[in-house]
C-alpha cells in the first residue's frame, strides 16, 4: 500500500479517534492498525461510509490468545474493492473478561465470523443477535482455541509418553 | 443387441449336481445372493466421500461389483461405508443410523480418520468409529485410492459370502453388541 | 345414512400451519455434512436454522503445533476439491513470511496445477448440479475428465486427491515428461468434453426452468455478506485475487473474468462453466511462455537438499535433520496472503513468533463465510430449489467446518 494512501487513513481516523489509535504501521504488505477497543464498531463504520476510504468489504476476523500479555486480540481485515486497498485492525481485550461491541450492524458476515470467534476464545460479542457455540458441541465448557488448553484428545489411551517422549 | 464384454457368472457353490437337479445348503445360496446385492449406505463427510465418488464413476465403477445400488435409507442397506473425518458432534448421528439399519449389516471404515482419527488428533475428533459402532473391515488410506475402497468391499463380500445364517442370532454377537452400548 | 358436519377440532382456519423438517446431517442430497431446520409452509421455505460443525477438526489449533512444512498436508484437507490450491496458497504465505524471490518457471508451474484444480473443483460443483437438476449423465461423464487431472497430479507428486503438491520454495522435482504428455492429453481431450457437457445443459429447457431465478442474490447483500469467488461474481461484481491482487505472476497471463448478472443458480454455473474455460487458456499461455530455470528457490534452510546429497554430503544431512525437525529460524512477524481458491478468497492470516510452528494460523475459509447467507437465499423458496442452491453455491464441509 502506497504512503499516500497510509497517510489518507490515518488523517481521516485522527479527525475523529485521535485518541483511540495505539499504533499504525506496516505489516509486510498490510497495513495494519492498532485501537483501543471501546469504539471499534464506530470506527468500522466510519470507515466504512467514508466517501474516499470505502472499506466496505470484511475480509475475515478472527482472535488470537496472547498468553503472555493475558490478552485476546481480535483481528479484523477490511478491503476496499475499489482500489484494493486492504487494512487490519487489531483489538485488545483482557483475558479475564473478553467483551466487545459487535460487528453484526455493519457486515452480516460478521455473525458467523464472531460466533466463531465466541467459540474459539470465549469473546462476548455485545449486541450479537445469536452469540451461540457454531463449530463445537454446545456442552463443551472450554474454550479450546486458548493457549492453555490441550489440542489432543484426552481420552485415549494408547499413547504411550515414555517411548515418544510427548 | 451386441454386448461388448461377456457376461460373468458367479461361480457355483459346492453341492450335489445331476440331471436338472442342483443340491447345496440354503446359507451358501444364500451367502451368493447377499455377496452379489450389497446395497451400501454411503456416510460420506469429507475427503474419502470425494474418492468414494470416483469409485462410483464410470472410471473404477463400482456397479461391477453389484453394489451400484446406493441406499441412502439406512433401513434397506445391508452395508454402512464411513468415509470421511467423523466429529464427536457427530458421533451420535452414525450411531443412530447404525441403529437403524436392519440385521445383517455391516460396516466398512474408509480412511485413516474413521478407521482412528487420523491426522486429526485433537479434541473435536472421534479417534476411529469402532468406539460407538463394530466395524468389520479397515480400510487404510488418506484418502484411499478407489482400488483400495474396491478392495474393501471385496472383503466385506467375502464376509457375507461365508458368514453363517444364524449368526446374528448368537449370543456372543449380541454380547458385541452390547459392548457398544446397543440394545 | 345422514352426513352430520361435525367441527374438526385439529383444524385451525385463522392460523397458519406450519412444519419443520430436518434437512440433514446426512442427506443425501444436501453433498456434506450440514443440518438445516426448516420451517415449511406447504412447498414454501419461512425459515431455515443452519447448524454446521459435523466435521470439526480444529485445523486452526492444530497447525499451532506442527512445522511450518507439516501443515501442507492439513491445508490438503480444507476444500479437498482443489486441494493444490490450498497447498500452494500455504507455501506462498510462508514464503511472503521468509521474503523469498520465487523463481519464474516456479510459477508458472504453480499457475498450471493451480488452474488444473480450478477445473476440477469447478467440474465437481456443475456435474452435480446437474446431479440435481436430474441429469446424472454429465456427472458420470464428468468424472471420467476428473480422472486426468488426477493422473497429472500422481505424475506431478504421487497422490491423488489430498495432493500435498510441492515444498516451501517450489516443487521437489521438475514436472516429467510424462507429465506434460498427460497435460497436453488433457488440454486436447477435455475442451471437447468440457463442450459436449455444456450443450448438455446450457440451453437446455428443462435445466433453464429449474435454475434460472433460484437461489438469487444481489450484489450488495453479496458483498454484505463477504461472498467471494464465482458465487460473487455470478451476483455481478468482478473481484478476483487474481486479477485483484496477482500472486504467482498471474499479471503475465491474460483472460476474461466472467461475472453473472442475477446472481441465481444459473449464473453460477455458468459462471464456473466460463472459468474453466479461462483456466484451460491460462494453461495454455503458461505451457506456451514456461521459462526455463530451477524448479525451486534456493533456501537451503527450508528446501530439502536431494536425496543423494543427502546419504553422501555431511552438510546436506545437517539441513536434512533440521528441516524435518523444524529447527530452522523463522522470522517474526504477521502475514496474510490471499488465492483465488475454487470457491474464493482463500486467505491465511500466519502469526509468528520464532518458533518451530506458527504462534496463530487463521484460515479465511470461503465457504464458511459465504454459507451464511444461505437461509436468506432460500428463503421462500421451494424445498428442491434449497437443494439447488447449496449445491450450486459448493459449500465444502471441510472448508465449512475447518
Amino acid at each position: 500500500m502506497d504512503v499516500n494512501l497510509q497517510d489518507k487513513i490515518l488523517i481521516a481516523l485522527k479527525e475523529q479517534f485521535e485518541d483511540q489509535i495505539l499504533h499504525a504501521g506496516m505489516q509486510y504488505d498490510f497495513f495494519s492498525i492498532t485501537l483501543k477497543k471501546d469504539k471499534i464498531t464506530h470506527i468500522i463504520q466510519f470507515l466504512y461510509n467514508h466517501p474516499e476510504l470505502k472499506f466496505q468489504y470484511l475480509t475475515t476476523l478472527c482472535g488470537i490468545h496472547y498468553p503472555e500479555l493475558q490478552q485476546i486480540a481480535i483481528m479484523y481485515q477490511l478491503h476496499n474493492l475499489y482500489t484494493n486497498a486492504r487494512l487490519r485492525l487489531k483489538i485488545f481485550l483482557p483475558e479475564d473478561k473478553p467483551t466487545v461491541s459487535t460487528l453484526t450492524g455493519v457486515f452480516a458476515a460478521a455473525n458467523w465470523m464472531e460466533r466463531e470467534t465466541y467459540d474459539f476464545y470465549g469473546v462476548i460479542f455485545e449486541g450479537h443477535p445469536n452469540l451461540t457455540r457454531i463449530l463445537n458441541v454446545d456442552e463443551m465448557i472450554i474454550f479450546p482455541m486458548r493457549k492453555e488448553y490441550p489440542l489432543e484428545d484426552q481420552i485415549r489411551q494408547d499413547k504411550n509418553d515414555t517411548m515418544f517422549g510427548r | 443387441m451386441e454386448t461388448s464384454g461377456k457376461v460373468i457368472m458367479s461361480e457355483k457353490p459346492d453341492g450335489l449336481e445331476g440331471a436338472g437337479f442342483f443340491a447345496t445348503s440354503l446359507e451358501k445360496v444364500v451367502g451368493l445372493a447377499r455377496k452379489n446385492s450389497i446395497w451400501p449406505l454411503p456416510f460420506a463427510t469429507s475427503c474419502c466421500g470425494i474418492e468414494f465418488m470416483a469409485t462410483m464413476g464410470a472410471h473404477y465403477d463400482l456397479a461391477r461389483f453389484g453394489s451400484e445400488r446406493l441406499s441412502f435409507s439406512p433401513r434397506q442397506a445391508d452395508l454402512l461405508m464411513v468415509m470421511g473425518t467423523i466429529a464427536k458432534k457427530m458421533g451420535p448421528v452414525l450411531r443412530q443410523v447404525y441403529e437403524q439399519m436392519a440385521e445383517p449389516r455391516w460396516v466398512l471404515s474408509v480412511g485413516a480418520c474413521a478407521s482412528s482419527g487420523g491426522i486429526f488428533d485433537t479434541y473435536s475428533v472421534l479417534q476411529g468409529i469402532d468406539r460407538i459402532i463394530p466395524v468389520d473391515v479397515y480400510v487404510p488410506g488418506c484418502p484411499p485410492r478407489p482400488e483400495q475402497i474396491i478392495d474393501g468391499i471385496l472383503k466385506i463380500q467375502h464376509l457375507v459370502e461365508s458368514e453363517s445364517l444364524r449368526r446374528r442370532d448368537l449370543q456372543e454377537y449380541k454380547a458385541m453388541l452390547n459392548t457398544y452400548g446397543i440394545e | 345414512m345422514e352426513l352430520k358436519e361435525t367441527p374438526d377440532q385439529f383444524y385451525q382456519p385463522e392460523e397458519k400451519q406450519y412444519s419443520y423438517l430436518n434437512l440433514g446431517p446426512t442427506h443425501p442430497a444436501t453433498h456434506g455434512i450440514f443440518q438445516n431446520v426448516l420451517k415449511m409452509d406447504g412447498e414454501m421455505i419461512v425459515e431455515s436454522t443452519p447448524t454446521i460443525g459435523y466435521i470439526h477438526r480444529a485445523f486452526e489449533k492444530l497447525a499451532e503445533r506442527r512445522p511450518f512444512y507439516q501443515i501442507t498436508p492439513i491445508t490438503d484437507r480444507l476444500n479437498y476439491c482443489s486441494a493444490p490450491i490450498n497447498n500452494i496458497g500455504w507455501h506462498m504465505t510462508v514464503e511472503k513470511l521468509l521474503g523469498v524471490e520465487i523463481p519464474k518457471r516456479v510459477q508458472y508451474l504453480r499457475v498450471i496445477i493451480m488452474e488444473l484444480a480450478r477445473i476440477t473443483d469447478h467440474l465437481i460443483c456443475n456435474a452435480v448440479i446437474g446431479v440435481d437438476t436430474g441429469a446424472l449423465t454429465g456427472f458420470v461423464y464428468m468424472f471420467q475428465q476428473r480422472e486426468l487431472v488426477y493422473e497429472i497430479y500422481e505424475e506431478i507428486c504421487g497422490a491423488r486427491l489430498t495432493s500435498n503438491i510441492g515444498r516451501i520454495g517450489g516443487f521437489e522435482r521438475d514436472f516429467s515428461p510424462k507429465a506434460w504428455d498427460k497435460i497436453n492429453r488433457f488440454l486436447k481431450e477435455f475442451p471437447l468434453v468440457l463442450k459436449e457437457f455444456e450443450n448438455l445443459l446450457k440451453r437446455n429447457r428443462i435445466f433453464i426452468d429449474r435454475t434460472v431465478g433460484v437461489g438469487g442474490i444481489t450484489a450488495e447483500r453479496a458483498l454484505n455478506y463477504s461472498f467471494s469467488g464465482p458465487n460473487l461474481r455470478a451476483a455481478g461484481v468482478d473481484y478476483d485475487v487474481r486479477v485483484a491482487l496477482p500472486y504467482s505472476s498471474y499479471q503475465d497471463f491474460d483472460f476474461i473474468i466472467p461475472v453473472g448478472s442475477n446472481g441465481d443458480v444459473y449464473d453460477r454455473f455458468m459462471v464456473r462453466q466460463e472459468e474453466m474455460w479461462q483456466s484451460l487458456n491460462i494453461i495454455r499461455q503458461a505451457i506456451d511462455k514456461l521459462p526455463d530455470g530451477p524448479f525451486h528457490a534456493d533456501i537451503p534452510d527450508f528446501y530439502l537438499p536431494p536425496k543423494e546429497e543427502v546419504y553422501n554430503n555431511m552438510e546436506a544431512l545437517i539441513y536434512h535433520f533440521k528441516i524435518v525437525m523444524g529447527e530452522t529460524d523463522v522470522p517474526k512477524g504477521e502475514v496474510y496472503h490471499s488465492v483465488e481458491g475454487g470457491n474464493g478468497e482463500l486467505g491465511f492470516y500466519l502469526i509468528s513468533d520464532g518458533g518451530r510452528t506458527p504462534f496463530r494460523l487463521h484460515f479465511r475459509r470461503p465457504c464458511f463465510i459465504f454459507y451464511q447467507a444461505y437461509p436468506e437465499m432460500i428463503k421462500g423458496s421451494m424445498l428442491s430449489d434449497a437443494i439447488l442452491t447449496m449445491s450450486s453455491m459448493n459449500v465444502i464441509a471441510g472448508e465449512l467446518d475447518a
